[in-house]
């Protein structure tokens, strides 16, 4: 009964967006962006981006939850999250142009500190097989040096923190099929059959 | 913090008018981010929003009376028994017309929602004065403001 008076207060969208974007500068500008984030529509649903001051720490699918995964984030990196897609821009048109077979190779700085131990090193060596290539779990577990190690690759994969630019999705069954994939098996067929095209 | 950002902007915009308000909120924001590390995990984020937000807003406010030009004219106010048509239709002059504690006693409780104990705190008076300065200034607001609004 009291509040009505106050309707005339209400924020529009338009003056937000701009407080929004110089929130976002003046952040950035006083060091107080850990981690910016932004989302990209692709053809395999809408891909959560968010990067430190280091470089990319994140690529996240839908079914993963983009608020559990911003939330985790902040407990394990900074509680000081924003969107602020200006940091983002080149990674969001690197992969729009990955989806549109313009790219075959990403070109972003990465940042790899939620990837530890043996996970690190699977990650690392993923970034080396090509575009347009298959490893099978067995053959990365051995190119690693553990090759009794098949299973935990396959975990490793499966906590990607990069996936699409990291390119987890080339690693597949040693019977060729596509097995597991952390953005489920179609979005994994997608972007082989992308690749394969 | 983002889901905030609407309620934060309404109460600066209550608070200092529309002009400042936006300073007000980047201040806040800002502020906001530099101490959200320390925040503990069950506070009530818009709770302390607003309590930043209050504090911004006083040094804006300062700012604001430092670059202010003395004027020999006092604002026109509106004699209580004017004719409804005569009255102010614009609620930031209404608002800011009101003394400072009962304006911010108004945004804090109901623009914000916070309860009188917590705006006591940031006022430095006692809940039942911070009720008493909210409920004066809905009464003085209601005379300036078209009346029809307020039902």
């Amino acid at each position: 009964m009291t509040t009505n008076i106050f309707d005339e207060l209400d924020a529009d969208d338009g003056a937000l967006q701009r407080l929004h974007s110089r929130l976002e500068r003046d952040a950035d500008a006083a060091d107080l962006l850990d981690i910016a984030y932004r989302t990209v529509d692709t053809p395999v649903g809408t891909l959560l981006l968010a990067a430190t001051t280091a470089g990319l720490v994140r690529v996240a699918y839908d079914v993963e939850g983009h608020d559990a995964v911003l939330t985790s984030l902040a407990d394990r990196i900074s509680p000081r999250v924003l969107r602020a897609p200006a940091r983002l821009d080149s990674v969001a048109r690197q992969i729009d142009e990955y989806f549109a077979k313009r790219r075959k190779v990403f070109e972003v700085a990465v940042d790899l500190r939620l990837a530890e131990g043996f996970r690190r090193s699977v990650i690392e060596h993923l970034r080396e097989i090509g575009y347009g290539n298959r490893e099978s779990y067995a053959a990365v577990a051995a190119a690693i040096g553990s090759p009794r190690a098949v299973r935990a690759v396959g975990t490793a994969c499966a906590h990607n923190p990069l996936p699409v630019v990291i390119p987890c999705h080339r690693v597949v069954r040693s019977d060729g099929s596509t097995g597991q994939y952390v953005g489920g098996p179609l979005a994994k067929s997608t972007l082989l059959n992308l690749e394969a095209a | 913090m983002a889901e905030h950002g609407a309620t934060v902007l309404r109460v600066c915009r209550a608070v200092v008018g529309p002009v400042d308000a936006e300073d007000a909120w980047s201040e806040t924001f800002l502020s906001a981010l530099r101490a959200y590390p320390d925040l503990p995990a069950d506070a009530n984020v818009e709770a302390w929003l607003v309590t930043i937000a209050h504090r911004r807003a006083v040094d804006v406010g300062r700012a604001r009376s430092r670059r202010a030009v003395p004027t020999d004219t006092l604002p026109d106010r509106p004699a209580s028994h004017a004719d409804p048509a005569s009255r102010d239709p614009d609620l930031w002059t209404a608002l800011q017309r009101l003394p400072t504690k009962q304006r911010q006693a108004l945004a804090y409780h109901h623009v914000a929602g916070l309860p009188f104990a917590e705006i006591a705190e940031l006022l430095g008076n006692s809940p039942d004065a911070a009720r008493r300065a909210a409920a004066d200034g809905l009464k003085t607001l209601r005379k300036y403001y078209r009346e029809d609004e307020t039902a």
